[in-house]
């Protein structure tokens, strides 16, 4: 047998790869859901001799958070007003948001959701007999006005299997497939050599040959999503894999945009979604569709106890409100679990066979009851094989029937986010419009700079989770989002016609800086004969576990119940630093590991910037997302504020300022 | 879960340039040995078990075996897909089979309409195609 110190993987990575050089006027940067959407809308806006070019460090077809496909879309404002799904998500994201852009969205979202149903998207409908219609059903389509199944307020059902392909296959007509290049990762945003703060091209390498991408463009959108693997997981074996958001989400949009100066707003937001323990499988459908409820390990349904409503009301105004927030939802089930009530169960089986019982009561007989119930049975399980086919194995590995045990439930690692029940993210402009309040100072305090969607950095724009202080878009509100870029990207380079992009760096001082950890391998690989423990270098799967020991320990993780402080996150910051010095030290011997190693240069940034905040943030925002021991409680007078975060590309230096909340929709009543 | 690859199915996709599984996972993990001219799972604590691989591969060749951290063995959750609807079995450890048949799709593949050729209006308002006038925000603070 031979020894193992040779490069791992089936595509060897060479010291000089060749160079290749595009030339675009919008670049896209991102295979997901706002991709989609502005790859799908911008042809409809640019001239026809506009180069567009989309990277996808995936392929299209299933890339991004919505790849495995989704059983809801979580956002269709549908006959709701506009202004109550503002306060909605202003109340769940406990006050610090940006309206303006929650209301932008709010306009734009349904038009997504009718293109997807018109594209193919099976869409559930409500039958004249208020039962449920499959999305295969024939009914009336939404455009036609018809009716969609309701599970909350916001959310609808579908049949979403194929949700990715569906959104992917008329972007990719649209711009046309030579100029979408999928498998090339995309790491560095580039500024301009000439002109200020203003985006130039951006640079990667493809994961399948040895090749450097190095692309020029007047204005760039950057959708590659949140971050996850930043903390350590509950599971560090295979199970390492089955994160809740997607794995390969490695906080890419957050980095590349703030090392180019963009303004961060409200990174200290995270979030820990409680869910089915181990497989990760969804909750919503569990509690909105199915009417289920927690039980702690006593069978003590908590949620509506004196005790909890006590402890609700010490959270006002957002406890308040008929649906908790969700890191309260967190904060009352930490609370049993710390009591040593736990464990805690979504009880699928009183939910279950309540509907059963309901049929019985309403006089039907047991054959009836017997078809009611495949159907129930069969709605149950489609939640979990649409989106989380783990989940649905850990059941059929266990032996786990709904119907008869209730399954436990459990807070997860913490994730960064922004279009989910989180807000991290990046500081964009609100649309021009006289209602988007007008305020004086620096970008990183105003509203709107004249190009919705556009952040801090001229022609740089951001969509998803990449936007901050607005959540609750999911995967239609993304889309739209995208689709908002797309058209006001048009506008720049209209409006900049003139402008010549050029890069500060040649193609082969990038080149070199991107095949470092090759360069690195390859020098010191015989100094061992390990591949993997050599004193000159670190290999990328050792470093995230090191990025996820000290966040998990010293950053709020599961570790400590996610509590932290001024002393833990200070030493979580040293240890970060000491970190950026060894990422420098990453190597990689194939295509495969050279993408693992950038994964982790943009993880250890971003999770810089959310303990940075975490720091700078003397309150506990979110308590059931992070707590900090200093100061335990939520402080409204003090920091009913953005905390916002820019790092000057130029001195290397970060600074972290409270700025102004504006609250656009009334306050009274605040929901 | 990760996903395994049965190498009596499996055959490399005959040697193409890139195999299905490896077109189509969203995190790089599928992989041909061009020697063995079977395909596998490079990373499997790196799997999502999104299934991609499993729902695309052509000769059915690619299944799960969950997590062996969390997950005891006997169980299988597997697909098999058409352009129109998915039918999943899930076998228990126990022996029990469910199976589950859903729609995936209303429209045939590749018929989602790109709006060829259609064009918006003003660059200088904030309305997208196909959208009418835009509301402004009202019960303001």
């Amino acid at each position: 047998m031979a020894l193992p110190n040779k490069p791992k993987g089936e595509l060897n990575a060479v010291v000089d790869p060749e160079i290749v050089e595009h030339s675009c006027d919008v670049l896209i940067v991102g295979g997901g859901m706002a991709a989609c959407g502005a790859a799908f809308e911008i042809t409809k806006w640019a001239p026809a001799d506009m180069k567009i070019i989309l990277v996808d460090k995936a392929s299209l077809e299933r890339s991004g958070a919505v790849a495995q496909g989704l059983s809801a879309i979580n956002t269709y404002i549908g006959d709701n007003a506009i202004e109550d799904y503002v306060k909605m998500v202003r109340n769940d994201l406990m006050g610090v948001v940006r309206e303006d852009l929650i209301y932008d969205l709010g306009r734009h979202v349904d038009e997504s959701v009718k293109l997807f149903e018109e594209w193919g998207l099976p869409v559930w409908k409500k039958a004249d007999d208020g039962s449920n219609l499959d999305g295969a059903k024939p009914a009336k389509t939404l455009r036609e006005g018809g009716a969609p199944v309701r599970t909350g307020k916001w959310q609808i059902m579908i049949n979403g299997e194929s949700y990715k392909c569906i959104v992917a296959e008329p972007a990719k007509k649209a711009l046309g497939e030579a100029n979408i290049h999928e498998r090339i990762f995309i790491v560095k945003m580039l500024l301009d050599k000439n002109k200020e703060n203003t985006i130039a091209g951006a640079v990667g390498f493809s994961v399948r040959e040895n090749k450097v991408h190095v692309y020029t463009c007047k204005t760039a959108l950057v959708a590659c999503g949140g971050a996850v693997n930043i903390f350590r997981p509950r599971s560090t074996g295979e199970g390492k894999g089955r994160a809740w958001y997607p794995v390969w989400n490695a906080g890419s949009t957050y980095t590349m945009c703030a090392q180019v100066g963009a303004t961060l707003t409200m990174m200290e937001n995270r979030f820990t979604p409680a869910r089915f323990k181990d497989g990760y499988g969804p909750v919503g459908a569990w509690f909105l569709l199915f009417k289920a409820k927690v039980q702690n390990g006593l069978g003590e349904f908590y949620a509506n106890s004196p005790a909890v409503k006590d402890e609700l009301a010490k959270f006002m105004p957002y406890g308040a409100s008929a649906v908790t927030p969700t890191c309260l939802r967190n904060h009352l089930m930490i609370n049993e679990l710390k009591e040593g009530r736990g464990p805690i169960y979504m009880a699928t089986d009183v939910a279950l066979n309540a509907f059963l019982d309901a049929q019985r009561a309403a006089g039907k007989d047991e054959k009836e009851v017997k078809k009611f119930w495949k159907h129930l049975e069969s709605e149950a399980w489609e939640d979990f094989l649409d989106m989380s086919v783990g989940q649905a194995g850990l059941w059929a590995g266990t032996n786990t029937e709904p119907e008869k045990v209730g399954s436990e439930i459990m807070p997860t690692e913490p994730y960064m986010l922004g279009s989910h029940s989180g807000c991290c993210g990046i500081w964009t402009s609100g649309p021009d419009e006289s209602w988007v309040p007008t305020i004086d100072g620096p970008r990183s305090h105003q509203y709107k700079w004249g190009y919705n969607r556009m952040t801090t950095v001229n022609g740089l724009f951001t969509a998803g989770d990449g936007v901050g202080a607005s959540g609750h878009k999911f995967s239609s509100g993304s889309h739209a989002e995208g689709r908002i870029c797309a058209k006001q990207m048009v506008k720049y380079c209209r409006d900049n016609a003139t402008f010549k992009p050029e890069l500060a760096q040649t193609a082969k001082e990038l080149a070199d800086e991107i095949y470092a950890p090759v360069k690195l391998y390859h020098e010191f690989k015989d100094a061992s004969t390990a591949a993997d423990v050599n004193p000159n270098y670190v290999k990328p799967a050792g470093l995230m576990m090191r990025l996820m020991k000290a966040t998990d320990e010293y950053g709020g993780g599961v570790a400590t119940y996610y509590m932290t402080s001024g002393k833990l996150l200070n030493i979580c910051l040293d240890l970060l630093a000491v970190m950026r010095e060894d990422a420098a030290k990453m190597a990689a011997g194939d295509l495969h590991e050279l993408m693992r190693a950038w994964e982790n240069y943009h993880r250890i940034w971003c999770v810089e910037t959310h303990i940075r905040h975490i720091e700078f943030r003397k309150e506990s925002r979110y308590p059931g997302f992070y707590y900090r021991s200093d100061y335990p409680t939520v402080d409204d007078e003090n920091w009913k504020a953005f905390v916002n975060s820019t790092f000057d590309p130029k001195t290397k230096e970060w600074k972290c300022e409270k700025v102004n909340c504006v609250n656009i929709i009334e306050t009274t009543p605040w929901i | 879960m990760p996903s395994y690859v049965d190498p009596s199915k499996c055959d490399g996709c005959k040697g193409g340039d890139k195999t299905a599984c490896m077109y189509i996972c969203p995190n790089d993990l599928m992989v041909l040995n061009v020697e063995a001219m079977k395909a596998y799972n490079q990373e499997p604590d790196a799997c999502w078990e999104c299934y991609s691989c499993v729902k695309i591969c052509p000769q059915g060749a690619i299944f799960v075996r969950g997590y062996d951290d969390f997950v005891p063995l006997g169980g299988q959750v597997h697909p098999m897909r058409s352009s129109d609807s998915i039918m999943w079995t899930v076998k228990f450890r126990n022996g029990n089979i469910k199976r589950f048949k859903f729609p995936i799709r209303t429209t045939a593949e590749g018929a989602a309409n790109e709006y060829p050729g259609q064009r918006g209006g003003s660059l200088d308002d904030e309305n997208l195609l196909l959208e009418g006038n835009l509301p402004n925000p009202t019960k303001l603070a």
